[in-house]
């Protein structure tokens, strides 16, 4: 074959038992030059290992938000899915196509998700992902794909339907706004190093009865559910 | 000259388009001759450089928080956060007399930037996380080669068609970016996409090791399950937009599939949360240090079955076989991705290895000891030299240890696709709800009960760790037997008239 003379060339110029030779001499190379990365991670039966149990002090990076940079970029990342969030939000209710509109929640859903990212409230926003963005939205498209008679349907409102819409929009603005401005918010709060372990103490002490309740109900709904969808015998 | 077909005009391809394909043609021409003349020192070389280049971004960071540490600065805050001085770098420099402190005092000083640090790791991720599906898709095709008595790619590249894979990445570049006349264009376009990112943030939040890890998240653990649960959108809104009925049906099956396995998957990752008492992957990575019975896997009965839980559901998830049902090829074309081509085709092909890489590494950090080896911690060498931290660096623990055993799972998922029948939709949503759920509910709940009544250091805790650990150890050695046995066999398997036709032979 013209493709792979050199190759073989190659090949006639060296035995096989001197390519392996070759190969394992750069295995060793390799390994050598492997040696003071792996340095760096390696435990010495001496020293104790990293802290890193739940009880001691986070180390929480020095707030870099200082620089005029950082802030800048914090504020542009803000501003940014802020508007990502508010035009999917508009576009879920300007768009006549369902599944559309199960794309434009799933970019609503996701900009949120940042936005507490933002905030630095991990757990909210993976909470977020993995409960809208990841189960509710799929099991919605899915609903969708399921029932819907043809792939194009659309959504035609009437005008007694819109009117209702704009009523209940603007009282809820309305309210949202007068909430909103009539708060006092906390300024400059540090983040929870520790929210997770925080938070599932608290539920399983201080606030046990609701938590169980939570479960109970979801219980039902889950029986009530099944016993819809059984067939009848 | 006539055709039969309608005559088409040839695409006209926008500026950019021209510009990539040039690209493309010109790497083609330039790197083709040298790839043929030498191929293993090229190989060799990526990696001795790739690895060099991570040490040495490591280490000049450790280097610049140092300085941090020392120098006490903290009340100046200046532009995009150089709050040190070249002076300030420079003295530090000159006290530990680190060589060539004249170049390197520059480079530290723009290296203090956390945006520039993030951006350098970003961008090694970004390299990680586009050569693992390159050499995995390459890997596939030779294993499923081997398993079918043939060859798989040899021409590219010499060695055993290295890079198929990258010749493949052109082609799929060059090709024409279809979009079929019946399909809901912007949501068809965009769809790779949401297959795409939310594989490469898992890999953000991924540690290879204690201090390899791009960010620390307190719940890596959730972040990961979520952007692997957000995938499953890409595969239902890319078949849905095809409109394409074997697209639809994929598309119905991912969804069906996923959202049953989640389930137990998520129940089955709840036992060695619980054992470690945290969704820091480091956390749980570092509470497996000190040998192979440390590992979580083999704490009791109930985390072993945990783990086969766990692996089994992880199949479902990226759509391997025994559940790869989406993209049935004997029933469904291809399903979800049929009227894909060119690189929105590649996107979807790299957010799944990339997504089988992940769960691998969720399975080795939570149950397998992430990056520890399973030799004893307490062999290692006591020198403070830096080759013998070196030799305990690749002995005892280190990410080469942690892409070791992702690869083993990569591997062991390869292996099951080729040799696995396909099972029915039903049978596999019977399988979750009726087998896999009752069981990873009842280890859930057998765990939390093992750990009050038999708590570390008891004597039945002992003894069912060291059993355990031994029934590991036979099907480690199992496992690498047979795949020993498969090498030192593997030119049976070919059959001789296919070795004698291999270049060079």
């Amino acid at each position: 074959m013209q493709t792979c003379s050199t190759y073989s060339r190659t090949v006639g110029w060296t035995t096989a038992c001197g390519r392996r030779a070759v190969s394992a001499a750069a295995l060793i190379v390799l390994l050598t030059l492997c040696a003071p990365v792996l340095a760096q991670d390696a435990p010495t039966p001496g020293q104790e290992a990293p802290s890193l149990a739940l009880d001691a002090p986070a180390e929480v990076p020095a707030a870099t938000s200082d620089s005029p940079v950082s802030a800048v970029l914090e504020a542009a990342f803000f501003y940014g899915f802020a508007l990502v969030v508010i035009v999917s939000a508009l576009a879920i209710c300007i768009s006549k196509n369902i599944v559309r509109m199960a794309v434009w929640l799933f970019i609503t859903l996701g900009s949120v998700a940042v936005l507490y990212f933002l905030l630095a409230a991990y757990f909210i926003a993976t909470i977020q992902l993995i409960v809208y963005a990841g189960g509710t939205l799929v099991l919605l498209i899915f609903g969708v794909m399921l029932t819907s008679k043809s792939p194009w349907a659309r959504f035609e409102i009437k005008r007694g339907e819109l009117l209702a819409a704009v009523v209940v929009s603007v009282l809820l603005a309305v309210a949202l706004i007068g909430t909103l401005m009539g708060t006092e918010w906390p300024q400059d709060q540090p983040a929870e190093p520790h929210a997770v372990a925080t938070l599932g103490t608290e539920l399983l002490t201080t606030y046990l009865a609701p938590f169980e309740v939570a479960s109970v109900l979801l219980l039902a709904v889950m029986i009530g559910a099944a016993y819809l969808a059984r067939q009848e015998k | 000259m006539s055709v039969p077909w309608e005559h088409r005009r040839p695409v006209q391809y926008r500026a950019s388009a021209r510009f990539i394909i040039a690209l493309a043609t010109v790497v083609y021409r330039v790197a083709a001759p040298i790839v043929r003349a030498v191929p293993g020192p090229i190989l060799l070389t990526a990696v001795a450089l790739s690895v060099l280049a991570s040490w040495g971004c490591m280490g000049l960071f450790g280097v610049v928080d140092d300085i941090a540490a020392s120098t006490a600065n903290t009340e100046a805050t200046s532009f995009a956060g150089l709050t040190l001085t070249v002076a300030e770098i420079d003295v530090w420099l000159v006290e530990h007399s680190v060589p060539a402190a004249g170049a390197v005092k520059y480079l530290l000083w723009v290296l203090q930037s956390e945006i520039v640090r993030d951006l350098i790791a970003v961008t090694g991720i970004l390299i990680l996380f586009n050569i693992i599906p390159v050499y995995a898709i390459w890997w596939e095709r030779k294993v499923a080669g081997r398993i079918q008595s043939r060859l798989g790619p040899m021409r590219a590249g010499c060695w055993h068609g290295w890079a198929q894979s990258f010749a493949d990445g052109v082609k799929l570049i060059i090709k024409e970016d279809l979009v079929p006349g019946g399909a809901d264009k912007p949501l068809f376009l965009v769809a790779p996409y949401f297959a795409f990112a939310p594989a490469f943030l898992a890999f953000c939040a991924l540690p290879l090791g204690t201090y390899w890890v791009f960010r620390n998240v307190d719940v890596a653990l959730l972040l990961v399950l979520g952007m692997l649960g957000v995938e499953v959108v890409s595969v239902i809104v890319g078949g849905w937009a095809s409109n394409n009925k074997w697209s639809v049906y994929g598309a119905m099956r991912e969804a069906c599939q996923m959202v049953s396995y989640e389930v137990p998957m998520g129940l089955a990752l709840l036992v060695p949360v619980m054992t470690a008492g945290s969704l820091n992957l480091v956390v749980i990575g570092e509470a497996q240090s000190g040998g192979w019975h440390t590992w979580a896997a083999f704490h009791n009965p109930f985390a072993f079955v945990a783990f086969v839980v766990y692996f089994i559901c992880s199949l479902a998830s990226c759509k391997r076989a025994p559940f790869d049902l989406p993209e049935a090829e004997s029933e469904l074309v291809a399903g979800f991705h049929t009227e894909y081509s060119g690189f929105r085709w590649a996107m979807f092909f790299f957010a799944e290895y990339a997504a089988m890489f992940v769960v691998s590494a969720l399975c080795v950090t939570l149950f397998l000891g992430a990056w520890h080896s399973p030799l004893p911690q307490s062999w290692a060498l006591e020198s403070s030299s830096i080759w013998a931290k070196g030799l305990n660096g690749i002995l005892f623990s280190g990410p080469v240890w942690f892409l070791f055993k992702c690869v083993f799972f990569l591997y062991v998922q390869l292996w099951l696709r080729w040799t696995l029948p396909r099972i029915r939709i039903d049978q596999v949503l019977h399988a979750c709800v009726q087998v896999i759920l009752p069981i990873a509910l009842v280890t859930l709940l057998g765990h939390a009960l093992w750990m009050l009544w038999f708590p570390a250091g008891s004597i039945v805790y002992a003894i069912v760790n060291v059993l355990l650990s031994i029934v590991g150890v036979c099907f480690l050695g199992v496992a690498v037997g047979i795949a020993a046995y498969g090498f030192a066999n593997r030119r049976r398997l070919i059959g001789y008239l296919a070795v004698d036709h291999l270049p060079g032979s």
